[in-house]
């Protein structure tokens, strides 16, 4: 075994003791798709109601790892898992467990804005839906309670009606964050919501997440770093190592990993030095 | 707990369940729909092949049809019939259908470009028995009689568009770069489009053809006007006719198409409603010559296409 | 001498220039030759148009007109074509209605659930369907399909929903012992024209992106709630474009219609009937039309048969286009 990783290994902290409890906790957790090792040895606690960020250089498994946070893994023709992630203490990869629940639970937000082909309304009232709630005033709650939540509420509230298409891209993008609130999770997953959207519109998506964390647990992507500096109370970083599996090589508060940080690849990375 | 908690709480299990419940039936219900639209597929190959691979034998493809209601005699007629109608489809429509592709995958977004489409789609949605029409007017009418040139043009305007549409997007598919090298190293246009682009996209144009062939071999509704149907067709003895007479090669030829001829499809639809059952046999057995031809160019093209395509990713 | 001797050798040059840039003859060919196609669709029209002047002269609209009086006469040299077109339209359609269920379940189940190695040989097979003549559809059909088939089921509805009040008129019967009617017409255009369908509304699945399916798995939805519920409103106007193009196949298939159908002229709605259809009476007739008037009555029908098609295919192109090239999501971000 590599001497660096060693090193590594030893001064790496899973947890930060004296916060929040962990909401998911991942333990041992390797990715294969088929024969390929796509994340290996990874061990982390994210703390609940806390904003953690994921960084790292481009093919890290970043996305992988997320993904595998809500199973959106398991719809990929050949992946399977092993190791543990622990959703308030029970595991997600049990068998027999429910994973439209989980989905439900651990929501998620992509790189992309991708609202469906339906009002707005309808794109926010989509997962209630699905849940069995009809009723017009209950919808009407959820809708406009999530809207708002999504800070989005003045802009569309007198056109609930029109195509979710309709929107700029960040309003867009603000519709599929209040889709994703309207079913109430408990996490929040984010692939870099941002990259694709303008400055304006991406300060706008940071303010939210502020908010959003006196509720939610989020877990954002990011490969925008001062970003992830601006934004999260907790930073991972990942790297890949020489059989191209990711590793996750540090994690610590935030002011911690871009100030002081233990290992010098994070250091390297944070300081623009490579990636 | 929260009000959208309690809302969904309410029978959240019960109502889990249901929605996985619904979802495999609906997906289960997919697959046997799609098991149900192939059982017809396997149903009529598997009665033709029986019923007409009892009737078959060698007699069948080298005997003139014996008068109705006398026993045995073969399609001859019908097999020679389909040969000239299907040569001559395709002798008129390979020409045309491949320099207008060129034209409209050079040029797909001048006037004339979107016009030659729209014109390709229209002609693509005629049905068959409206070409018929056609031909009947254009050639039937002015020639005063049936002929098998006449089937042969009905077929080619049914070929047409098939020939255009998939020669084009073939053409489409050559890389780019094939072309800007050979431009780039000064050879003119047309040279470019003859020597470089059409070998390249040939295999291609072949199959699409060949498709467009078989799917003209099976039409009966345009030869019902033009060509008439003719049990006495024999190009052997034209042919044997015509040399002993010393006429040229060419009155030869024109002697062969232009006279009523028979064909496959025609003598089907014909036998299938004729209340001898030696006829019907025959009607079983000529389905399947008929189908044999059109499965095999079928099957074979894509094959072809398979392993080509499996050998080009390397 | 010496003049003379420059001049040819220019002479020369100029013709081998042309024939290096041969380029003018071979824009010259393919220009005629694309000209010579778009005049094969007008002189197509155009034939009909005024081969059927007798009978559009005389008759006037009241040749498609709906009435309770057929008349098709070649006797007394009058023509009426509701018939035809009330037995194409009901045919047809009910072909779109029984055929577009069996193809969507079919498209989804090609596009969304086939394991990767089923695909390509199912695909086949279903449009192996397509590629069989319209004639052996027709002998199966009279011979196997109406008398094993058809006719039983003719008669379990003729007896059971023919007695419902309003859907029984289109299914009174009794269906003619043979199975000949326009539920057997139906029913086999519903096989013919499955490939069409299918495979088109495949190709409209295969175009949504993967995130729209992405978006409602992660909301927690199941394979068939994002099938429903959000791939089926994306798809639908591609969905639409192939109910129309598979519609357009089922106006002008002749033969195996012809086949089945019963080719009878008498009125009623029922589908238990026989009928007659507008490509039928063409194939049935026109070798051995009786008048000038007749030729031209069959040809108008013919007119009204390729105009019909002719929108179908068009409206149906653009929006199986629209829906396969361009997502709505690329033409907003």
């Amino acid at each position: 075994m590599d001497m660096k990783m060693e090193i590594a290994r030893s001064v790496f902290k899973s947890t930060v003791e004296g916060d929040s409890p962990a909401k998911l906790d991942v333990k041992n957790l390797a990715v294969y798709y088929t024969k390929f090792r796509a994340l290996a040895d990874i061990n982390l606690s994210v703390h609940e109601k806390r904003i953690t960020a994921i960084i790292g250089p481009s093919g890290c498994g970043k996305s992988t790892l997320l993904r595998s946070f809500n199973r959106m893994n398991d719809l990929t023709p050949g992946c399977h898992v092993q190791g543990e992630i622990s959703l308030d203490g029970s595991d997600i990869y049990a068998p027999g467990v429910d994973v439209v629940d989980i989905r439900r639970r651990v929501g998620m937000v992509f790189q992309r804005p991708n609202p469906f082909p339906k009002s707005i309304y309808d794109n926010v009232a989509y997962g209630p839906r699905l849940y069995g709630i009809r009723r017009k005033s209950d919808l009407n709650e959820i809708v406009e309670k999530s809207i708002q939540q999504a800070a989005l509420w003045d802009e569309v509230k007198d056109k609930l009606h029109q195509s979710g298409l309709s929107l700029s891209g960040g309003q867009q993008q603000r519709l599929c964050i209040a889709r994703a609130l309207a079913v109430e999770p408990e996490v929040i997953l984010m692939d870099e919501p941002a990259s694709a959207l303008d400055p304006i519109s991406t300060l706008k998506i940071e303010e939210l997440m502020q908010g959003l964390k006196q509720t939610y647990t989020i877990v954002i992507v990011t490969h925008n770093m001062q970003q992830a500096a601006r934004v999260s109370d907790y930073t991972a970083m990942m790297m890949i190592d020489e059989q191209r599996a990711g590793r996750m090589i540090e994690y610590d508060q935030t002011n911690i990993i871009f100030t002081r940080p233990n290992d010098k690849r994070t250091e390297d990375y944070v300081t623009g030095r490579f990636g | 707990m929260s009000h959208f908690a309690e809302l969904i709480d309410r029978n959240r299990v019960a109502r889990g369940r249901q929605r996985k419940a619904a979802n495999i039936i609906m997906l289960s219900l997919t697959g046997l729909l799609t098991a149900l639209a192939l059982v017809p597929l396997f149903w009529i190959i598997g009665y033709v092949v029986i019923r007409g691979g009892n009737y078959i034998n060698l007699d069948f493809f080298i005997h003139l049809p014996r008068p109705m209601g006398m026993t045995g005699g073969g399609v001859l007629s019908a097999i020679e019939g389909t040969l000239v109608v299907t040569v001559l489809a395709a002798l008129f429509a390979i020409p045309p259908g491949v320099l207008a592709a060129f034209y409209a995958a050079r040029y797909p977004n001048t006037p004339l470009g979107v016009a030659l489409r729209f014109s390709t789609d229209v002609l693509s949605g005629v049905p068959s028995i409206v070409v018929g029409l056609f031909a009947y007017s254009a050639i039937v009418v002015p020639m005063g009689h049936y002929s098998g040139l006449a089937g042969g043009a009905a077929l080619a305007v049914i070929m047409l568009p098939t020939i255009i549409r998939t020669t084009e997007e073939m053409l489409k598919l050559v890389p780019a770069t094939l072309r800007e090298a050979s431009l780039g190293l000064g050879a003119p246009e047309w040279k470019t489009s003859l020597s470089v682009l059409f070998p390249a996209a040939s295999s291609g144009i072949i199959t699409g053809f060949l498709l467009a062939l078989a799917r003209a071999a099976g039409e009966t509704a345009p030869l019902l006007m033009t060509t008439l149907g003719n049990e006495r067709f024999d190009i052997g003895q034209i042919v044997r006719g015509g040399l002993q007479g010393h006429k040229s090669i060419f009155s030869i030829f024109w002697s062969i198409v232009n006279q009523p001829v028979d064909s496959l499809p025609l003598a089907l639809w014909k036998y299938a409603q004729q209340p001898y059952p030696e006829r019907v046999q025959q009607a079983w057995a000529v389905a399947l010559v008929l189908m044999l031809f059109v499965l095999i160019v079928n099957v074979s093209t894509r094959v072809w296409i398979q392993n080509r395509t499996r050998r080009m990713k390397g | 001498m010496l003049k003379s001797k420059l001049s040819s050798r220019s002479r020369l040059g100029s013709l081998s220039r042309v024939f290096q840039h041969g380029d003018r003859p071979w824009q010259g060919v393919i220009i005629i030759i694309s000209i010579l196609v778009i005049i094969l669709m007008l002189a197509i029209g155009g034939m009909l148009w005024v081969q059927s002047a007798g009978a559009r002269v005389k008759f006037g609209w009241s040749f498609l007109a709906p009435t309770a009086n057929p008349n098709w006469d070649p006797v007394n040299n009058n023509f009426q074509a509701w018939p035809f077109l009330f037995g194409t339209l009901l045919t047809s359609i009910f072909a779109i209605l029984f055929a577009l269920p069996i193809s969507l379940g079919i498209a989804i189940f090609l596009a969304e659930l086939c394991p990767a190695w089923l695909h390509t040989p199912l695909s086949w097979m279903v449009e192996l369907l397509a590629a069989i003549p319209s004639v052996v559809y027709g002998l199966w059909g009279i011979f196997v399909f109406l008398p094993k088939v058809v006719a039983p089921v003719g008669v379990f509805l003729g007896d059971t929903l023919g007695q419902v009040p309003f859907l029984g008129s289109l299914l009174t019967g009794p269906i003619p012992a043979s199975g000949a009617s326009r539920l057997a017409a139906s029913l086999i255009l519903t096989i013919m024209i499955i490939p069409t369908i299918a495979a088109v509304s495949r190709d409209v699945f295969l175009a949504i992106p993967a995130s729209q399916r992405e978006a409602s798995k992660a909301l927690g939805a199941t394979e068939w709630e994002t099938i429903w519920q959000v791939l089926i409103p994306f798809g639908r106007s591609g969905i639409l474009g192939a109910v129309i193009l598979g519609l357009g196949r089922a106006l002008g298939e002749t033969m195996a219609v012809t086949m089945v159908i019963g080719n009878s002229i008498q009125g009623g709605v029922s589908l238990l009937q026989a009928g007659y259809t507008m490509a039928s009476i063409i194939a049935n007739e026109f070798a051995e039309a009786v008048s000038g008037l007749h030729t031209d009555s069959l040809i108008e029908i013919g007119l009204v048969l390729f105009i019909i098609t002719l929108l179908l295919n068009v409206l149906a192109r653009f929006l199986v286009w629209r829906a396969t090239r361009q997502t709505p999501q690329e033409a907003r971000v």
